[in-house]
């Protein structure tokens, strides 16, 4: 896959390009003080000049020196809510007579496509894409929306602290299949995106878009730029070895650790929404006025609810301990066991948006280091 | 649609239901698999089957008890009513190959639904067990399941019963299951040995058996967690490493032993 550059002023052409193609287009924009994801119709909706700092609980949009489109890493959404809505109708049914009918609720179908997906997002995605689709059962729902996605992906230029992907081996750099991958350079001299197709139907999106032949200084910089970013999460706090992570947590269920996070964490399930691959979800089952009609909704649930786990005689998690050991353990280890996966890809949402800042790269230090004689 | 054939409440609060669906071949269940039943707008459970007792065209029997809203809803129908039924989903008990082991069954409350099948098919001779004991525990004597079967069982194979209270009419034990389990005569080396009931009946069961002498190899277990799904992707039914739905419900212990071990997980 030969690289091109695209100039920055022609974003919008393959902007054009997308939607002209029938897909309804996310991406990134400026939303409540926050970089979330949301409809896109031009470059101007972009967060073109904005960066975003991040440490555990705190996030905070400052302005940019430059005019990158994409100089800021990720924010408070992930494209989950895209892929596995955070709520919807499952089916109708009715009861008139005595006769039980029951309507599956067919999703009018959708093109869908993402604009920024980082190597992390890739990643989440191919996980969830295990959970829902390469089992026995499927996610219909999840399965449908997806076999269309169209994806452009972006390597990282501007990582947040709060990011950890080089400890969890997925990214920066984009290694998983993508129909488009972009580069951004931006400098005094210069701003373009580097661009490469990774699949015939972005082949043929790129063919429309005035490229040109990049540059052995353009590829030099374009590589550079996600060096740099590589070399500032290594060289960071939040590096370290995750190859021993599911037998450092299946030794350590009974860690004080586990006690002293309980005295902090809200239970207030703030990580898994913000997570990329947490999937849990529940249906919520109801009648109306006449009892002769009833739905069934999907939702996203989270392992830090009492009723996730609710048992005739009282629920299995009760306490914040359990539920925290529980939602830490399987993104780390178990997840390793029910999809041979890992379930974390370090993009750091859950560290950002926890109101009280805990940090799960420090809790596994923490453990690691309580472990020790 | 599955509609109500017959209903037998075994105790106030617990039903036993037979579902059969008009004009459909039904696909065959495995003892100690679940169907997931829809009552009307009130919520949909995982229930064991607790029958046919013939493998074939019979009708699909789940035993109820009614402990929270779906439940009561479902106690509730009447002969006739519809219900929705999905399934049959998870792995049932280990199939009892050629080898004849004697068979072991201990059940704690409504966990001798789940157990049921096997028993039937005990008595029909379709099973490979040289032998069968049942121990079986419940709370009161009126709420023993399958009451008027259990003399006619007592006569085909060791049944020793116990309730944690008894009335003037029992004479079978009182106390926890686990003081006739540990004095009885269990052949140790071959038996195969399924359990189901409260994890903690469970958990003292598994004590004793090992005390004795019991392989964890041939120890098998039904574990309960809260199902919204039954096909692995809801998350509520996680047990450490595994999906109770999808992996179980039955285990074999020796596979499930660190986990079991394990409070609150
Ligand atoms: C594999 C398997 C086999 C089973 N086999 C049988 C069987 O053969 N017979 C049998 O009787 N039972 C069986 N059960 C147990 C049965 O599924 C539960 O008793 C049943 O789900 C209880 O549902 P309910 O709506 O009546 O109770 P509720 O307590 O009302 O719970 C129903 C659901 O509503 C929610 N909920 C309701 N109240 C609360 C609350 N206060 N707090 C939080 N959440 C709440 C929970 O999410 C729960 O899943 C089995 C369970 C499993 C997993
Ligand atoms: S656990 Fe935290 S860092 Fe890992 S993928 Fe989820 S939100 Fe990102
Ligand atoms: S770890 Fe933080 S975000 Fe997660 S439940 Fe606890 S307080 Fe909320
Ligand atoms: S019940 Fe949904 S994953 Fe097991």
């Amino acid at each position: 896959m030969e690289s091109l550059k695209l100039r920055a002023e022609h974003l919008e052409v393959l902007i054009h390009a997308i939607r002209a193609d029938g897909y309804q287009l996310y991406g990134p924009l400026l939303d409540n003080g926050a970089i979330t994801y949301g409809e896109i119709g031009t470059a101007s909706d972009l967060p073109q000049g904005w960066t975003d700092e991040q440490e555990g609980g705190q996030y905070r949009l400052k302005r940019r020196a430059d005019k990158a489109y994409f100089g800021y890493a990720v924010g408070p959404h992930s494209w989950k809510q895209y892929l596995q809505l955070p709520r919807r109708p499952v089916w109708k049914a009715s009861n008139s007579g005595g006769d039980l009918q029951i309507l599956e609720i067919e999703e009018a179908p959708v093109k869908l496509a993402f604009l920024g997906v980082r190597s992390c997002e890739l990643h989440g995605i191919a996980i969830q894409d295990r959970v829902f689709s390469q089992g026995n059962y499927s996610n219909e729902s999840y399965t449908r929306r997806r076999a269309e996605l169209f994806t452009i992906a972006l390597e990282c230029t501007t990582a947040a602290d709060t990011c950890f992907c080089m400890s969890m081996n997925t990214g920066p750099y984009v290694r998983l299949p993508s129909d488009l991958i972009l580069t951004e350079v931006v400098n005094s001299d210069t701003h373009f995106l580097l661009i490469r197709s990774g699949s015939p139907e972005g082949e043929a999106i790129l063919k429309q878009l005035p490229t040109e032949i990049a540059t052995k200084t353009d590829l030099k910089q374009a590589i550079e730029a996600v060096d740099q970013t590589a070399q500032k999460m290594r060289s960071g706090p939040r590096n370290f070895d995750s190859s021993d992570l599911k037998e450092l947590l299946y030794r350590n269920y009974d860690s004080p650790i586990w006690d002293k996070v309980a005295e902090r964490c809200l239970s207030c399930a703030n990580c898994t929404m913000a997570c990329p691959t947490c999937f849990c979800s529940t249906v919520e089952d109801s009648t109306d006025l006449t009892g002769t009609k009833a739905e069934r909704w999907e939702r996203w649930d989270s392992c830090f609810t009492a009723d996730l786990s609710h048992l005739s005689g009282g629920p299995v998690r009760a306490d914040t301990r359990t539920q925290y050991r529980q939602w830490m353990t399987h993104k780390l280890a178990t997840w390793y066991d029910q999809f041979d996966s890992s379930g974390c890809v370090g993009c750091g949402r859950c560290i950002t948006w926890c109101p009280v800042g805990i940090d799960i790269t420090e809790e596994v230090q923490n453990i690691r280091a309580q472990e020790k004689p | 649609m599955w509609r109500i054939e017959r209903r037998h409440e075994e105790f106030p609060g617990t039903v036993t239901l037979a579902l059969r669906r008009e004009g459909h071949l039904e696909v065959p269940a495995l003892p100690g698999q679940f169907n997931m039943l829809y009552a009307f707008g009130a919520g949909e459970v995982a229930i064991s089957l607790s029958g046919p007792s013939a493998p074939s065209s019979d009708p699909l029997i789940h035993t109820i008890k009614s402990q929270g809203f779906a439940t009561q809803a479902l106690c509730r129908l009447p002969v006739g009513a519809q219900l929705g039924v999905r399934g049959p989903f998870g792995h049932g008990w280990p199939m009892l190959d050629g080898s004849h082991r004697p068979l072991v069954i201990i059940a704690g409350g409504l966990g001798l639904a789940p157990l049921r099948p096997l028993i039937y098919r005990f008595l029909q001779g379709q099973l490979p067990a040289r032998s069968l004991q049942v121990f079986y525990g419940a709370r009161r004597p009126q709420e023993m399941l399958y009451r008027e079967e259990l003399p006619a069982w007592g006569k085909s194979f060791e049944l020793v019963t116990s309730v944690d209270h008894a009335d003037t009419n029992w004479n079978g034990h009182v106390g926890v299951i686990t003081d006739p389990l540990r004095v009885s005569a269990v052949n140790v080396k071959e038996a195969l040995v399924l359990l189901c009931g409260p994890e903690i009946m469970m958990r003292f069961c598994i004590q004793v058996l090992r005390h004795k002498g019991v392989p964890a190899s041939s120890i098998y277990l039904s574990m309960e967690r809260n199902m919204k799904c039954a096909i692995g992707l809801c998350g509520h039914c996680q047990w450490g490493p595994h999906l109770v739905c999808r992996d179980g419900p039955v285990f074999c212990y020796q596979d499930v032993c660190k986990w079991f071990q394990i409070n609150g997980l």
